[in-house]
């Protein structure tokens, strides 16, 4: 057993409670202590990538209790991945956060440690009621984290935010119900063969369990009937909290695509693939209202928001397709997006400060203290998330267009992609002109510069032409992984005593 | 006793939903406290209701699930911490924005 698949759980966990017991040490050593936790965590994770490249998927019983009567941890490529991703883009946002946002109000540290708990939790566990609890934790973090810095547009997001994500907590939990009530077990690979061996009378209620579940994924992942609350409640966050949330609904597409390919995936009998039929629809829908609300965004925050929905439309749109070839691409993309609005919410912070009360708002203000240093900026990050030549996005985008043969879906896909790309390319230069262009001739006085801050957003939006420059290794590991995830039997291994590493 | 216990579980959320949309603070808070009991004994029922049977082996004749006991006690633990700040947040929100509609502004009539 590989005691080091547990670290990305324990490290922040540590890290959290030693913050909470030090509330008193000064703000220096708090961030150092932050600062060294994220920083393990990347290079954690970054040797847990390396250990999955074997293609093997390990487990981490806790208590030594095998699987299925324990809790187990799961790890393979995807889990990898994920949470490699999660490690840079939160140690760019935290980064950006110890230049001053985190003394806006208490235990910032410790609040961002407990969120990074729970997400790496969400990533790495091979049990139902476990993803369960550590969504719990992610939630209950984000509500503070959300809530940091206060004022009523805070309170007013936080709110609608807080009780949308209980109901959905109500939800989640009628489903393990059922599940368990029928299966009698919440582990994922034993309810993938209790699944598969389903009688005629127990297929439909676990079909209504699946469909549970994907109305509480879908309201993480934020897509079309369920994305209400996403605008106002990234729009209003504090920027590090908002580059932070960019994985978020992530963790929404990633439950969806653990739970729709091993437990209900190719092998589940009646119900195989049931979810894909509903994502197919949802997620081109998801993709147009994206780019209409981007168009009418009125700041600059809301209309990266409003990009998030978009990418999450692209995403699932991948994983409706369902062959290998279109979900690399998405995972390709799912990479390129995160860090790009990540870095997109950190530079419309370091503009929005040198507005004053305009803040983020496309009106004509005052001219920025660093316009040609934002101004290149905004254009690189702008192009690497609309899609366009030489950046990721177009990249990502390229791939997921190719993965689909000529036919009725690609005949949807492609123009809905395309238009909705040349919208966010419009909505994007109309802000870019407003903010850069439309201004008075006077710099504010409260401007400020900002060397820290514009260097964790440089850093996270040079990720973009790395994921470029090293396409090539990256594609082959996301090849591996779309294989790995539709290679069932590797998954079922785990239950057979001695079957797992 | 099924009859019964699956009435009551409507009942309970039937309320809860009532209150939920009643859009303003304390009832959405009530509302989704009788919606999480309704949840909570939903899945407690999932080991089957049975009267007198302990849930260890050999204690009683017949014997039940464990499982959904443990599992019940973490969804109340984790329902008590999301009541606590759902109630102070609703304060919060209540002193910034000087009412206590969900949207944080009175309705048009």
């Amino acid at each position: 057993m590989n005691h080091a698949l547990i670290l990305p759980v324990l490290l922040p966990m540590f890290a959290g409670s030693l913050l909470l017991l030090g509330a008193r040490l000064g703000m220096p050593a708090t961030r150092r202590l932050s600062l060294l936790s994220v920083g393990l965590q990347v290079a954690v994770s970054a040797w847990l990538l390396v250990q999955a490249g074997d293609g093997q998927v390990q487990v981490y019983a806790l208590g030594d209790w095998r699987p299925p009567f324990g809790i187990v941890l799961m790890f393979d490529r995807l889990s990898a991945l994920m949470l490699f991703i999660t490690a840079l883009l939160a140690l760019f946002s935290l980064l950006y956060a110890t230049r001053g946002d985190d003394t806006r109000g208490s235990n910032f540290h410790a609040l961002f440690q407990f969120q990074l708990m729970g997400i790496n939790g969400a990533f790495l566990t091979g049990d139902l009621f476990n993803l369960f609890v550590f969504f719990e934790i992610l939630l209950i973090a984000s509500y503070s984290l959300l809530l940091h810095g206060g004022g009523p547009e805070r309170a007013k997001a936080g709110l609608h935010y807080v009780v949308l994500n209980l109901v959905g907590s109500s939800f989640f939990l009628i489903a393990l119900g059922v599940l368990f009530g029928i299966a009698g077990t919440l582990n994922m690979a034993d309810l993938a063969v209790k699944v598969s061996e389903a009688s005629a009378d127990q297929a439909p209620l676990l079909g209504a369990a699946g469909m549970l579940l994907l109305v509480v994924f879908g309201l993480k992942a934020a897509f079309l009937p369920l994305y209400f609350w996403l605008p106002r409640t990234y729009a209003s966050a504090t920027a590090p909290v908002a580059a932070l949330f960019a994985i978020m609904t992530k963790v929404g597409i990633y439950s969806i695509l653990r739970v729709y390919t091993l437990i209900y995936g190719a092998e589940a009998g009646s119900l195989a693939n049931m979810a894909l039929d509903w994502l197919w629809p949802l997620a081109l829908l998801t993709l147009a209202v994206g780019v209409i609300g981007a168009l009418a965004a009125t700041s600059l925050q809301e209309l990266i928001a409003y990009l998030v929905i978009v990418s999450v439309g692209t995403l699932l749109a991948g994983i409706a397709i369902g062959t290998p070839e279109a979900l690399s691409a998405s995972l390709y993309y799912l990479i390129h997006t995160t860090w790009a609005t990540g870095a997109l919410f950190l530079l419309a912070d370091l503009i929005a400060r040198q507005r004053g009360v305009k803040g983020g708002l496309l009106l004509q203000g005052p001219a920025l203290l660093q316009p040609h240093v934002l101004g290149a900026l905004f254009f690189i990050g702008a192009i690497a998330v609309v899609g366009l030549p030489p950046l990721s996005g177009f990249l990502g985008k390229v791939l997921l267009l190719h993965a689909l043969q000529p036919g009725p879906q690609a005949v949807l896909l492609w123009p809905v992609i395309l238009i909705g790309s040349l919208g966010s390319l419009i909505a994007f230069s109309r802000a870019g002109s407003t903010l850069f262009w439309r201004t008075g001739l006077t710099v504010l006085g409260s401007a400020e510069r900002d060397g820290k801050g514009l260097l964790a957003c440089v850093g996270l939006l040079l990720l973009s032409p790395l994921l470029v420059a090293f396409a090539h290794p990256v594609l082959e590991y996301l090849e591996a992984t779309a294989a790995q995830l539709h290679d069932l039997d590797l998954y079922r291994q785990i239950l057979t005593p001695g079957g797992a590493a | 006793m099924e009859a019964l216990f699956a009435i009551a579980l409507g009942v309970l959320t039937a309320s809860g939903v009532y209150l939920l949309l009643r859009a303003r603070t304390f009832p959405v808070v009530m509302g989704l406290t009788l919606i999480s009991y309704a949840v909570n004994l939903f899945l407690f029922a999932m080991g089957r209701l049975q009267t007198g049977a302990a849930a260890v082996i050999g204690k009683s004749a017949e014997h039940v699930d464990p499982v959904p006991q443990a599992l019940v006690l973490t969804a109340i633990v984790i329902g008590f911490a999301m009541t606590a700040f759902v109630v102070v947040l609703s304060l919060r929100s209540l002193g910034e924005l000087k009412n206590d509609h969900v949207d944080g502004r009175e309705p048009r009539p």
